[in-house]
């Protein structure tokens, strides 16, 4: 026992300055099951408040689906709760090995291993088939878990503008002489709400001789006509050397992520990623769970469609309202306030008109790109989106950004 | 001393500043979070090919690349 209390001091002390800086991350505690209409208890303390979510990544509304309820409560009563163990001990069971094969199938590639989540997947990926001699190029606005994934190798690592393929081009010239290259993107970007330029990368990597890895997590399910993901919409199926994606998204919403891609690359990751090596296999009930929504998506495109409706329908709203958003066709749609003050009396105000939708202000995103991040779902209802829309009207309204431009909203309310 | 200069701010100005943020050659450059650290290495492989010198990893240090006036006198300990 060496907790004194200058220990305790010394994190109250660092705890205070994040509190001061405000970048204390508070939590918003929510008493029923993830879906459009939500009950949340906000502060700690309050009445728990009906609201509307437009804030989660149940892009298709699969969290709390009735089918994917039951399939995974059929998977604990037959494969129990857990298998006390990695894979490669006694931890791999058939419905593992489906699974596997049921998201190679549906991405199109060679091969697929499951991990624990997408970060222990883009953490182990890159340590485990590159080496010092290799180099690794990746966009500038990678999600944190790829970042921390490259730390993790040895391999030597660049950086090109985002989506910069003039850039990207320079930077493959630069490392031709390495023995392996790696181009490394996100499918869709998290925070903007773009899509990779993965035809045109696929064309360099083509041309110089390197591997392409994407990260497809807000994209698996719902990008492409069939909602295989970017490479579909791209045009690039079976192009892609390395997808990592998540299940803790559109593909189910709980947990899990997987590697898929060539067959050589995945089974290095079998006998080297560590994040696989040495943390337990998925629970059988969230493996069960995953291959139902695989076989209902697998079945009809339906549920994409109708997110791809929604989507529209709340982007042409945000713009008639007279917002700012970012431009694309993604359900991530983040609406600029550029103040990081204002992102967050928005998202306030909105939550007191019944709507759960969070600010995002540096260090998330850059200094001046303050924003709400609002994300579609196909559990969303034209209603549910009629209401969300009244309440950034009245709440646009209130704080006079309805129809301003960006230079406007920013001498008002600084950067 | 000065052509040096100007060739390297020229590069860092193309390679990392997107915006209209104004470089002078004692900009802090990495502490300044204009290049992030991941981002040094093509800096690193730039000097090298254009002064043909090669300037070992231990020395490629955060500190030696943070600003334009560093950089120089790095570079110059390895022209022949």
């Amino acid at each position: 026992m060496a907790y004194t209390d200058k220990t305790r001091r010394t994190y109250s002390e660092i705890l205070d300055g994040m509190k001061n800086a405000g970048l204390f991350k508070q939590e918003r505690y929510i008493h029923s099951a993830q879906a459009a209409d939500i009950e949340v208890e906000f502060p700690v303390g309050a009445a728990i408040k009906k609201v509307i979510n437009i804030c989660a990544n149940n892009y298709l509304g699969m969290s709390s689906h009735p089918e994917v309820v039951k399939a995974a409560h059929a998977g604990l009563d037959s494969h129990g709760y857990g298998m006390s163990s990695v894979r490669f001990i006694c931890g791999t069971q058939d419905i593992h090995k489906k699974l596997e094969q049921m998201v190679t199938e549906f991405l199109g590639t060679e091969d697929t291993i499951l991990f624990p989540s997408c970060m222990d997947a883009n953490a182990g990926v890159f340590e485990a088939v590159l080496t010092k001699d290799d180099v690794m190029i990746s966009d500038r606005l990678v999600h944190a878990s790829i970042i921390d994934g490259i730390r993790l190798c040895s391999a030597m690592h660049d950086t090109f503008k985002h989506s910069d393929m003039e850039h990207l081009e320079e930077k493959l010239q630069l490392h031709n002489d390495k023995r392996l290259k790696m181009v490394i993107t996100d499918g869709v970007f998290s925070m903007d709400g773009d899509t990779a330029k993965l035809d045109k990368m696929a064309e360099l990597c083509e041309k110089y001789d390197a591997l392409l890895f994407v990260d497809d997590s807000h994209a698996s399910g719902f990008i492409g006509k069939t909602g295989r993901g970017t490479h579909e919409h791209c045009g690039v199926m079976g192009k892609m050397d390395i997808i990592t994606t998540t299940f803790g998204k559109g593909l189910g919403g709980a947990s899990g992520g997987c590697v898929s891609g060539r067959r050589e690359l995945v089974e290095m990751c079998r006998q080297k990623a560590r994040p696989y090596l040495f943390s337990n296999t998925i629970a059988p009930p969230v493996v069960a769970g995953v291959i139902k929504v695989l076989e209902i998506l697998s079945a009809s495109t339906d549920r994409r469609d109708k997110l791809e409706k929604n989507t529209e329908f709340w982007r042409k709203g945000l713009l008639d309202a007279g917002l700012i958003i970012k431009a694309g066709d993604t359900p991530i749609v983040p609406v600029m306030l550029f103040n990081a003050k204002l992102a967050q009396d928005v998202s306030r105000d909105l939550y007191d008109e019944g709507i759960y939708a969070i600010g995002f202000f540096f260090p998330v995103v850059p200094q001046g790109q303050a924003r709400i991040r609002t994300q579609i779902s196909a559990g969303h209802e034209i209603h549910h989106l009629e209401k969300a829309l009244e309440a950034f009207r009245k709440v646009g309204k209130k704080y006079d950004i309805l129809g301003k431009s960006k230079q406007e909203i920013i001498e008002r309310y600084g950067m | 001393m000065e052509e040096m200069q100007e060739i390297i701010k020229a590069y860092v100005i193309k390679e990392y500043v997107e915006d209209d943020t104004e470089l002078t050659n004692d900009t802090p450059l990495i502490s300044g979070g204009i290049v992030d650290s991941f981002s040094m290495v093509s800096l690193k492989r730039f000097l090298e090919n254009k002064y043909k010198i090669s300037i070992p990893d231990d020395k490629a240090t955060p500190e030696a690349f943070d600003s334009v006036n560093k950089i120089c006198l790095l570079v110059k300990e390895y022209v022949k």
